[in-house]
């Protein structure tokens, strides 16, 4: 896939276009409807005025732009909400721009980043640089996390009041426990006074083995050290014991084990205030995958077996898992070029964050809104995000995509700067075919 | 609580805390201590209301002002008053305080004025002598003359206590002087409110009688008064906040967070104040609103009250004891 980058400036002129011959999608609503010329949606500048199937039936108003989706799916622009960015600090893994580029690649036109840069997100300057520089650079709308703990070390709060003051969403370690359960008490019942989110990976460090793998039979043959699921479950239990005990908000990253599933299903049930995602690979993949010895398919939390893979799914139908998010981790060849055990652990995830969602949708487990809400205003809801549905006044942040269009995913295609993709070589189902951010065309495919 | 006999208005040997003390009770303390204000304002301050008695101010915990003001009561109603400072870190708690505490009892005082670091201990060394006595403050439990101190403030600005909007700001957690207050407070029919993160907060605190807010403008909006707590750095251990600046910027007592009070409501602070921290120093000098000056000034007025009336107390007891 190759697709042309219009990194389109905020004093470009816009005036009202007209999306018509659509199908549009909007998970928030339960909207989905086929338009043809007739109808579809308008936008005005920087918002979107009006969309239904009868808005252009005495003809489109003059002036306005049209665009001809050719029968194919508008939604709101995709919702990422676990992204690392890596700049400022790891400019050779990836930065704000390369971000922006998979991100709109990938029909995400908002993504949350980490805070977990050099120097840390824990500061209000720190925050509105992010801000900033994606402000400049014109593609995917940039959210930080801020620090929950300085240094992400797990021990002394950082300001999470004036950071959210400043923009801070939610406040995580990043891909770091906040293993001290007493710092953890304090940190959910401060932010309590704020009423705002704390983001936690949920996995247990002292069961971790350095550079290990899922533990079971693949770790067992390929003589490499095991990470229990126990890491995770015990981590996710107690943290639900701390929720209890504060009524402190908490989500959970990347959850990638059945029992852990099953624990957050029975403290939702019980009226806790927690919520969490998954990534694709912990739906698409298991730990076969790292056959032998891929770095590529080195994750954190690792890639598990095939019964954790179909409760995660359960999971995300049952709504148990409230979303799903990229869990883009950019690495530099080097660091992934180099035995199992030292190689660094992540993949990028952007740009085949819709495709290997939509397996859900192909394989018939969840219907093509269901999957959408996931990655759209679910996750912004979580967030309180100003994103991911079809509105009158919202800004128009879409995607426009054909969910049956076939691919192979390849790493060299990657328009990320890093090509670690756990993906390479599979063959998918559904791409995007442009993307618009506040009325603008970011992005399209080539030939489309 | 050990009875004295004969019913007197008080009828306690000691004054441990607040809780569990009737409305008749409080106010009969308060009288009491309003009598004093005038003594303490003439050239002549000296009664002989306490001759010959011994007052012991044994305090295991620094102070200044609580011990000077029990020492000043003492001596204008011409007890003679003894000062014993036992450093904290020097007592080896529990065996050593009632060892100490049964090595005064020998020496007969009247009162034991008494100080401690940990919550309880100076009830457990109330149970091992026969005199009266006071509490002066104990960990993060109870400071009752502070609360009465408190409430003789208001109700000499204000006239009464019920029904009145009241906040307590700050560190609820590790404050005796919040506890005694809300007892008093609430027992009184004020409307009590505490203002507090979280993390600041005991857990239940909205059990006794108290609305709960974490937000000051909220906390603060039509409030008759406004009790600012000392944040107590020292009782601190790990995370409660994460660092002064944000502590001030969201709990710290400023004019524009005072703006959605009554506009003649009193600003109160039981001393020494961290400016900057929870009150800002415009605010604190400002006579016109704050009361921290006075509320030290009925400080003695309140301690001469209670040493009278427990000394007093003592002498029934011992009278039918003989009889």
């Amino acid at each position: 896939m190759t697709g042309i980058w219009t990194a389109a400036l905020p004093d470009e002129k816009l005036g009202q276009k007209a999306y018509v011959n659509v199908r549009l999608l909007d998970p928030a609503t339960d909207l989905d409807v086929v338009c043809d010329a007739k109808g579809g949606l308008l936008t005005d500048g920087e918002k979107i005025v009006e969309f239904g199937i009868n808005i252009f039936k005495d003809g489109t108003p003059e002036g306005v732009e049209i665009i001809d989706c050719g029968g194919h799916c508008l939604s709101p622009g995709l919702v990422d909400i676990r992204v690392q960015v890596r700049e400022p600090g790891y400019e050779h893994k990836g930065t704000i721009e390369s971000a922006g580029r998979s991100a709109t690649a990938g029909g995400v036109t908002t993504m949350v980043c980490l805070p977990n840069t050099n120097p840390v997100i824990a500061d209000m300057s720190q925050v509105e640089f992010v801000a900033r520089r994606a402000r400049k650079i014109g593609l995917a709308k940039i959210y930080p996390y801020a620090a929950l703990t300085e240094d992400l070390a797990g021990e002394k709060l950082t300001e999470i009041g004036i950071l959210a003051e400043a923009g801070a969403v939610a406040f995580t370690d990043g891909d770091k426990t906040i293993a001290n359960a007493q710092v953890l008490r304090r940190a959910l019942s401060y932010a309590r006074t704020f009423d705002l989110l704390i983001v936690q990976h949920p996995e247990e460090p002292s069961l971790v083995s350095p550079g290990g793998m899922n533990s079971g039979e693949t770790a067992t043959r390929l003589g490499l050290p095991g990470i229990p699921r126990e890491a995770e479950i015990i981590m996710v239990e107690r943290d639900l014991r701390l929720v209890e005990m504060t009524g402190g908000k908490l989500h959970f990253g990347h959850i990638s084990t059945g029992e852990a599933v099953k624990v957050i299903r029975q403290a939702k049930a019980r009226g806790l205030n927690v919520t969490c995602d998954t990534a694709p690979p912990y739906f698409a993949l298991n730990d076969q995958s790292v056959g032998d010895y891929r770095t590529f398919a080195k994750l954190s939390p690792p890639l598990r077996s095939e019964d954790d893979r179909l409760a995660i799914i359960e999971g995300l139908k049952d709504g148990t898992i409230d979303a799903i998010a990229s869990d883009h981790a950019p690495q530099d060849a080097d660091s992934k070029r180099l035995p199992f055990t030292q190689a660094e652990s992540g993949g990028v995830g952007l740009e085949t964050l819709l495709a290997v969602c939509l397996d859900l949708y192909h394989n018939n487990e969840m219907s093509l809104l269901e999957v959408l809400a996931k990655i759209t205003y679910v996750p912004a809801r979580l967030l309180k995000l100003p994103a991911g549905q079809i509105a009158k006044d919202d800004a128009a942040d879409l995607m426009l995509f054909d969910p049956e269009h076939g691919w192979q995913v390849k790493d060299t295609d990657l328009a990320s700067k890093a090509k670690n993709t756990p993906f390479d070589l599979r063959p998918v189902q559904g791409v995007v075919l442009r993307t618009v951010i506040d009325g603008r065309t970011v992005y399209c495919l080539e030939d489309y | 609580m050990a009875k004295s006999p004969r019913n007197p208005p008080y009828p306690h040997r000691h004054l441990l805390g607040i809780e569990g003390l009737s409305v008749q009770e409080i106010s009969h303390l308060l009288e009491k201590s309003n009598q004093y204000v005038g003594q303490n304002r003439l050239t002549d301050k000296k009664t002989e209301t306490l001759h010959g008695r011994t007052i012991i101010n044994l305090f295991f915990e620094d102070s200044t002002r609580t011990r000077t003001s029990f020492e000043l009561a003492g001596k204008r109603l011409s007890a003679d008053v003894i000062n014993m400072s036992v450093g904290s870190s020097s007592v080896n708690k529990g065996e050593t305080l009632i060892d100490t505490a049964s090595t005064l009892n020998a020496m007969h005082p009247d009162v034991l004025v008494v100080r401690a670091g940990l919550s309880g201990a100076v009830q457990l060394l109330a149970e091992k002598v026969n005199c009266a006595v006071i509490n002066a403050g104990d960990g993060s439990h109870e400071h009752p003359t502070q609360a009465l101190l408190d409430a003789l403030t208001i109700q000499r600005r204000r006239g009464k206590l019920q029904g009145l909007k009241i906040a307590i700001c700050g560190d609820i957690l590790h404050s005796r002087v919040a506890r005694s207050n809300i007892y008093l407070l609430v027992t009184m029919g004020a409307q009590v409110r505490l203002v507090a993160p979280m993390t600041l907060l005991p857990s239940g605190a909205e059990k006794l009688g108290v609305e709960v807010f974490h937000d000051m403008k909220e906390g603060l909006r039509d409030c008759d008064i406004v009790m600012m707590l000392r944040l107590q750095n020292e009782r601190m251990q790990g995370n409660y906040f994460p660092s002064i600046r944000e502590y001030f910027h969201f709990f710290g007592l400023d004019y524009e967070k005072l703006s959605v009070a009554k506009p003649d409501a009193l600003i109160m602070h039981p001393g020494p104040a961290n400016r900057g921290v929870e009150i800002d120093s415009e605010v604190a000098d400002d006579y016109s609103r704050s009361v921290i000056r006075e509320q030290v000034e009925m400080g003695v007025a309140v301690r001469m009250a209670c040493l009278d009336i427990l000394s007093s107390n003592l002498q029934l007891e011992m009278q039918e004891g003989a009889e």
